[in-house]
């Protein structure tokens, strides 16, 4: 089969690889029919994120048709099915508590050697994110091996659109989480760090969770449009001070809640941002933390913070003095996609949540790694690729991208 | 594990986690020791105490998840003949009889004159706090072949029971918790490579 595979940083082929086969009894194989970029995919593009191997199958945002199934599997050929991006047992401590993304089962035994002395614990399993994370082949393919499928993939009803429902698998479940870890009360003005899908579906739901202002913080033009139409105030943080307007736009109070949707790889010229910038390039520190700090110190007393942004490794001139004389709460966390999947797809078959106006450009798979330096070079405009692999691959497809 | 309190043990850490050699109280407090360097490590196992325990004491049930065991066969009254990967493309054998056996709670054993690799330990298995299931605890008392730079040799080729043991007790807990054991192989072939 065909598929996207890392070859270092800045290097991303479509190759023909062995198709995947079943293996455990809780395996199923799926037909990949829409597959996605993630915000996150562009760490690894970037280089930021180590354990990766050359050859390795990037994609985690992905839905499809199952052509085949194990034993042990409760899907049957030809559902369609969204696949979330953590791979959960569904029969440990952790899932039993709906922690689904903490599952301490689906991790090789081997690869749980590589996170343990950094994070304490192993990792949870995800499909296309490193060796760190379970070294599994990720959706950017034709067809992709999904362990413990009677657990994550949720059932897709006939005759509603892929694009509609794709965001399922990560970037919408992140969005309400971050929300919900903001918990917001009525009344409340709730600050969103980085308009991106995940900063644009926590916009969604705060203000489906009661919240009574939200405003957006990014640098992109395009995608601060989109978040003020959903009826989000803005902030431009090229042209204003955000900590100043954030003060000035709560009567000096500071948002109830604030939520980091940047992570790793903050843009922007700020003096914290510069030194971490220069600390990840000579390896003194991982992470470019710029938009946590921000977002603990301009935070009212007693407020909430959240934070869904991807970190991976230690910061320094973390504000943990500001966190505590504040009295602040930080909610974090990789996503419990599962426990949020029913309850969202109904959100999205009554059209309380908008997915597709995201999807700037479909394309076929094979085009695959033109997607990726899209994506990474104009972030105004390229809000979400989406890869079809069954999607003809003429000239004036191209062309239609607008973008080259 | 066999954790003998003494006076001097001013704590209730488990000994395998003590920053002194505590190796001498492990020994005492296993029926016949073999072995030198210490190995323990306990892992949470969301299943009840009995169905662990019984999968355990059939020994031959063992080289489904301790990936360098070849095989365990019951060579009668109760011992069991062992065949281990050892570094370098090569084997290991002993055999093993059971020393200490309290139904639903501990099994311990203890490697025969002749063992290529000496080496003795208990598993223990205790109810989880809080309804969690079980925790299985494994301590392994063991000569290491060729001594220090033998380890260091398996280390280096992961065959050290230090890390097998981490491993094999995490392979463990998957296939009593999800009935399989967790690979990120892509094709067949591809996993009984890695196996």
């Amino acid at each position: 089969m065909r598929a996207l595979t890392w070859h270092g940083k800045h290097d991303v082929r479509v190759d023909s690889v062995p198709d995947p086969e079943i293996i455990n009894p809780r395996d199923a194989i799926i037909r990949i029919t829409s597959t996605a970029i993630c915000g996150s995919d562009l760490h690894l593009y970037d280089g930021y994120i180590p354990s990766m191997k050359a050859g390795d199958i990037l994609g985690h945002e992905f839905m499809g048709e199952v052509v085949e199934t194990g034993a042990g599997s409760t899907l049957k050929k030809g559902m369609r099915v969204v696949v979330p991006f953590t791979i959960s047992c569904g029969s440990c401590f952790h899932c039993s508590k709906h922690q689904y993304s903490a599952c301490d089962n689906e991790l090789p035994a081997d690869n749980q050697d590589i996170a343990q002395p950094i994070y304490g614990q192993p990792m949870a399993g995800l499909f296309g994110y490193s060796h760190m994370t379970g070294g599994y082949a990720g959706g950017q393919a034709e067809y992709v091996r999904v362990p413990f499928s009677d657990v994550g993939p949720i059932v897709i009803p006939d005759g509603v659109d892929d694009d509609k429902v794709l965001f399922l698998s990560d970037i919408l479940p992140t969005g309400w989480m971050a929300a919900e870890n903001a918990q917001i009360e009525p009344g409340d003005t709730v600050a969103v760090w980085g308009c991106g899908p995940v900063g644009l579906f926590a916009v969604q739901s705060a203000f489906l969770m009661g919240a009574e202002r939200v405003i957006a913080i990014d640098h992109f033009p395009h995608r601060l449009e989109l978040a003020a139409r959903f009826g989000a105030e803005t902030i431009n943080y090229e042209q204003t001070k955000t900590y100043d307007a954030l003060m000035e736009m709560t009567g000096g109070i500071g948002p109830d809640a604030c939520i980091d949707a940047v992570g790793l790889e903050a843009h922007g010229f700020f003096a914290d941002n510069v030194w971490d910038q220069i600390k990840v390039s000579t390896f003194l520190g991982t992470d470019r933390a710029h938009s946590i700090r921000q977002a603990i110190v301009a935070c009212r007393k007693g407020g909430r913070i959240s934070m869904p942004a991807v970190y991976g490794g230690f910061v320094d001139k973390f504000p943990l003095g500001a966190l505590m004389e504040k009295g602040l709460t930080l909610k974090t966390g990789q996503t419990h996609v599962q426990h949020y999947l029913p309850a969202l797809l109904n959100a999205v078959m009554e059209d309380k949540i908008d997915t597709t106006f995201l999807i700037s450009h479909r394309m076929p798979l094979e085009d695959a790694a033109e997607g990726y330096r899209l994506f990474h070079d104009h972030q105004n405009e390229v809000t979400k690729v989406v890869l079809k692999p069954g999607m003809d691959r003429s000239p004036n497809e191209e062309s239609r991208h607008g973008i080259q | 594990m066999g954790d003998t309190q003494t006076s001097q043990r001013s704590d209730d850490a488990p000994l395998s986690t003590s920053k002194d050699d505590r190796r001498e109280q492990v020994r005492a407090a296993l029926v016949d020791p073999k072995g030198d360097t210490l190995v323990g490590k306990t892992v949470t196992i969301n299943r009840p105490r009995a169905e662990l325990y019984a999968f355990w004491r059939d020994f031959t049930n063992l080289p489904q998840f301790m990936e360098n065991v070849v095989s365990v066969e019951p060579v009668g009254e109760g011992r069991t003949h062992w065949t281990v990967k050892a570094p370098a493309g090569k084997t290991v054998e002993w055999t093993s009889a059971v020393t200490e056996d309290q139904p639903d709670q501990s099994i311990a054993w203890a490697s025969e004159e002749g063992a290529d690799v000496a080496n003795s330990g208990r598993v223990e298995f205790r109810d989880a706090p809080g309804g969690r299931g079980t925790w299985v605890s494994v301590t392994i008392l063991y000569d290491p072949p060729g001594g220090v730079i033998g380890k260091v040799i398996a280390k280096m080729f992961q065959r050290e029971p230090a890390i097998q043991a981490r491993r094999d007790l995490r392979r463990f807990k998957q296939l009593m918790e999800t009935g399989e054991i967790a690979t990120s192989a892509f094709t067949r072939q591809q996993h009984e490579e890695e196996m």
